[in-house]
């Protein structure tokens, strides 16, 4: 979103929207979720996802990962406005299709049918590293890990095979190399 | 082993070793153990508003015209609500302030408790950072850290909420104020290369203008002193926002008036011109801009502010420099000194042509108005009563609406905090606590609430706080019996469908002034005024001043809705020409 929520100034230009990647380390500290998700619903930046989780139980640091859309000026804005939080330690962005950045998604995905639909639906998921995490002789879940339109495709696929029911995370980021976020 | 405190005991510690003097609050169930320690402070003295969020707007008034943190106490639920509009004021006008909240107990919190509410839910968005404390071992550390977020950076609110059974539970005091970095958030980032580009554009500018706003107020006295310093080095023109007034003289030549929707004629011309903007410690707001698009196209503009997300946030900047305005400009000025001594002498010719424009501007003499001698013009009560108090250092607060702008107008103020105006969230109620609190801070100076009608109803009821304190405040109403600005833009917009914006059955403001136990005076005509507003400052109590003024006058100029600077409403010989048409319309 680009609107000013003052109409007072006419929006200019529409610039071009572009999904980023926005990763942000915070204390782990009660509410600091609620304060990072409010600053963007209050500003109108959109989330398309969310990954939320401890990765540092001495430091207490917690690592949300946050996918968005949004011009150049509200990305920034985005960035700035973060790093203004206190309880928020840095901030890193980078643009989805960067080279540089590995990100995935989990998915969970429960098939209800004969063997032969459940066979063929591990059949499909079989790029995306599948694991078969619990199976009866009526159904079988398992879990993949992909990129988010990966998972829309293979979701639409496995419509025909018995799919009952997703679970899926947000996405989550590092860099390739030996290289790590700064 | 060291000595055991309530949290409540702790609170005061660390009020204590903040140098607090006085608390601005109101007592309920949840803070009633803070209430109690009160009596064993005598330092610390409290302030008992009549609603909190008089207590909030007394707190603000008092920070922004002392430069110390305001300090508010409030109970839980109703308490913490009512002080919100206080504390979104106070961030949107960056003003330091702590809230201390009462809570429900731990073990309540949760269950729709009597007096429950999420207070730090509520005012996360109103706050730079807010605390539930929930062990009162945390609790020194949390005040001592809130002080600091407050006064740090660029300035604002904070919130710490404590439950009941945190007053009463025992530990050790640790003083633990701190002053280093908070998370890397004080930023003074900016770097010699950047000053010497910014003195190298002054260098090459023939249509410069300062542009400066209250950031030069937060920055301390000193910053108000190097921007004189900077604009009598360079010579450029300089104008201020609304919140910058009193940082830079407003009877000086160079000074051109406030800019913005209701700026003058030559400021915003100047802005819309110039090649060479520099922004100090002022944020693009839209009342500023105006269309974006059209707004200002040709400038090189420089922005400078301690806020990094406050730079192109809403305007695309050239050059930005990310620090305290106070050590900018003196970065500035020490290089301008070494690298082009005698700038404004050899600067004059090239800039001489831009001043000549400037002058030209000048003569439209925007903020002339047509005055009467049967009924008071609001103008020219604002005008006398400059003239009158103009020798004393007197501290002005405003409501919001017409008289807000017409006193942004005509008052000029040659100091800053002397100028306490709810500019960003336009909080109507606003100055009359505001008063309290300034006349709490400075107790020997002439302390008056410029005011609407409409917006002083709203927290009329502190008027019983000035009289408990003794504090001489003077509420001068100026009285059009309407909501002046709201039906200025009915007149403007609407077709003069004056909506709901007459006020009927308003209260007789002298016998108000006399039922409180302060003193009421009226002005009826231009001729009585100067005499009756002597009679206002001669008294040593607070006053209510009604001031009845012409009902139908308008505030100009004006940029209207959706126009760039250039496209002034100048009066009402110049309306026929620029009617507000189609989209302006819809605009806020």
């Amino acid at each position: 979103m680009s609107k000013p929520k003052s109409a007072y100034s006419i929006p200019g230009k529409k610039q071009k929207s572009d999904t980023h990647v926005i990763v942000v380390w915070v204390d782990n500290e009660a509410g600091v979720l609620a304060r990072v998700v409010g600053l963007f619903s209050g500003r109108g930046y959109n989330i398309e996802s969310l990954a939320v989780a401890e990765v540092d139980s001495k430091l207490n640091i917690s690592r949300i990962t946050i996918v968005t859309t949004g011009t150049p000026q509200v990305i920034e804005q985005i960035k700035l406005q973060l790093g203004k939080l206190v309880p928020v330690h840095k901030v890193a962005d980078f643009m989805r299709g960067d080279k540089k950045i590995i990100f995935k998604e989990m998915a969970l995905l429960k098939i209800v049918g004969n063997d032969i639909k459940r066979k063929k639906a591990i059949k499909f998921c079989k790029k995306f590293n599948p694991v078969v995490l619990d199976k009866t002789n009526k159904s079988v879940v398992i879990q993949i890990t992909a990129l988010r339109r990966e998972i829309d495709t293979i979701m639409n696929d496995l419509k025909k095979t018995g799919l009952v029911s997703v679970s899926r995370t947000g996405a989550v980021a590092m860099t390739r190399g030996a290289e790590i976020f700064k | 082993m060291s000595k055991l405190y309530s949290g409540a005991e702790i609170v005061f510690k660390c009020l204590e070793a903040q140098d607090v003097e006085y608390i601005f609050g109101y007592p309920g169930g949840a803070v009633l153990p803070i209430y109690d320690e009160l009596k064993n402070h005598e330092s610390i003295k409290h302030i008992l508003a009549r609603h909190e969020q008089g207590a909030g707007h007394a707190a603000e008034g008092y920070a922004r015209s002392s430069g110390k943190p305001g300090v508010v106490l409030v109970t839980s639920g109703p308490g913490a609500t009512n002080a919100v509009t206080a504390l979104t004021d106070a961030y949107m006008d960056s003003i330091p302030l702590v809230c201390i909240s009462g809570q429900v107990p731990t073990h309540l919190i949760g269950t729709d408790a009597f007096q429950e509410c999420d207070t730090t839910g509520i005012t996360r968005p109103c706050t730079k950072h807010n605390w539930l404390v929930k062990d009162v071992k945390d609790l020194s550390k949390i005040i001592h850290k809130a002080f600091e977020v407050a006064t740090t950076g660029r300035p604002g609110p904070v919130l710490v909420d404590i439950p009941k059974d945190i007053q009463f539970q025992k530990t050790k005091y640790v003083n633990s104020i701190k002053r280093k970095k908070l998370n890397g958030k004080i930023h003074n980032k900016f770097n010699q290369g950047e000053i010497d580009q910014l003195v190298k554009s002054m260098v090459n500018s023939s249509k410069p203008i300062l542009y400066t706003g209250g950031g030069v107020i937060n920055s301390g006295p000193k910053a108000s002193e190097l921007l004189r310093e900077l604009v009598s080095l360079t010579g450029f023109p300089i104008t201020s926002t609304l919140q910058g007034l009193g940082s830079y003289p407003g009877d000086d030549n160079q000074f051109l008036g406030m800019l913005g929707m209701h700026g003058t004629y030559e400021a915003n011309n100047a802005m819309h011109d110039c090649d060479l903007m520099i922004n100090i410690g002022a944020r693009f707001d839209d009342r500023i801009t105006g269309k974006i698009d059209e707004f200002s196209p040709k400038s090189k503009k420089v922005h400078i502010d301690i806020d990094p997300s406050s730079i192109n946030k809403n305007v695309k900047v050239d050059l930005p420099i990310v620090g305290d305005v106070s050590e900018v400009m003196l970065s500035v000025i020490k290089t301008l000194k070494k690298k082009h001594p005698n700038f404004a002498s050899s600067n004059k010719e090239k800039t001489s042509k831009w001043w000549e424009k400037i002058s030209e501007w000048r003569s439209v003499n925007s903020l002339n108005f047509i005055n009467s001698d049967k009924t008071i013009k609001p103008q020219h009560a604002i005008q006398r009563l400059y003239e009158l108090t103009k020798d004393k250092d007197t501290y002005i607060t405003t409501e919001v609406g017409q008289h807000q702008m017409w006193a942004a107008q005509h008052y000029k103020f040659n100091k800053p905090n002397r100028w306490m105006t709810s500019g960003g969230l336009g909080t109507m109620g606003y100055g009359l606590p505001a008063a309290v609190g300034v006349q709490i801070a400075h107790p020997d100076k002439l302390v008056v609430d410029i005011a609407g009608e409409a917006s002083v109803l709203m927290t009329i009821q502190e008027m019983s706080t000035a009289v408990q304190y003794n504090l001489p405040i003077k509420i001068f109403i100026l009285n059009n019996e309407y909501m002046g600005m709201v039906r200025q833009w009915q007149e403007l917009l609407h077709e003069k469908n004056y909506s709901e914006s007459y006020t009927a059955a308003l209260p007789d403001f002298v016998k108000l002034a006399e039922a409180y136990g302060c003193v009421g005076i009226r002005a009826k005509t231009p001729d009585e005024l100067d005499e009756k507003i002597k009679e206002m400052i001669n008294v040593n109590k607070p006053v209510i001043f009604d001031c009845l003024v012409d009902k139908e006058e308008n505030c100009f100029p004006m940029i209207p809705s959706g126009k760039p600077h250039n496209q002034m409403l100048l009066g009402p010989n110049d309306q026929k020409e620029n009617k507000i048409t189609g989209k302006g319309k819809t605009l806020v």
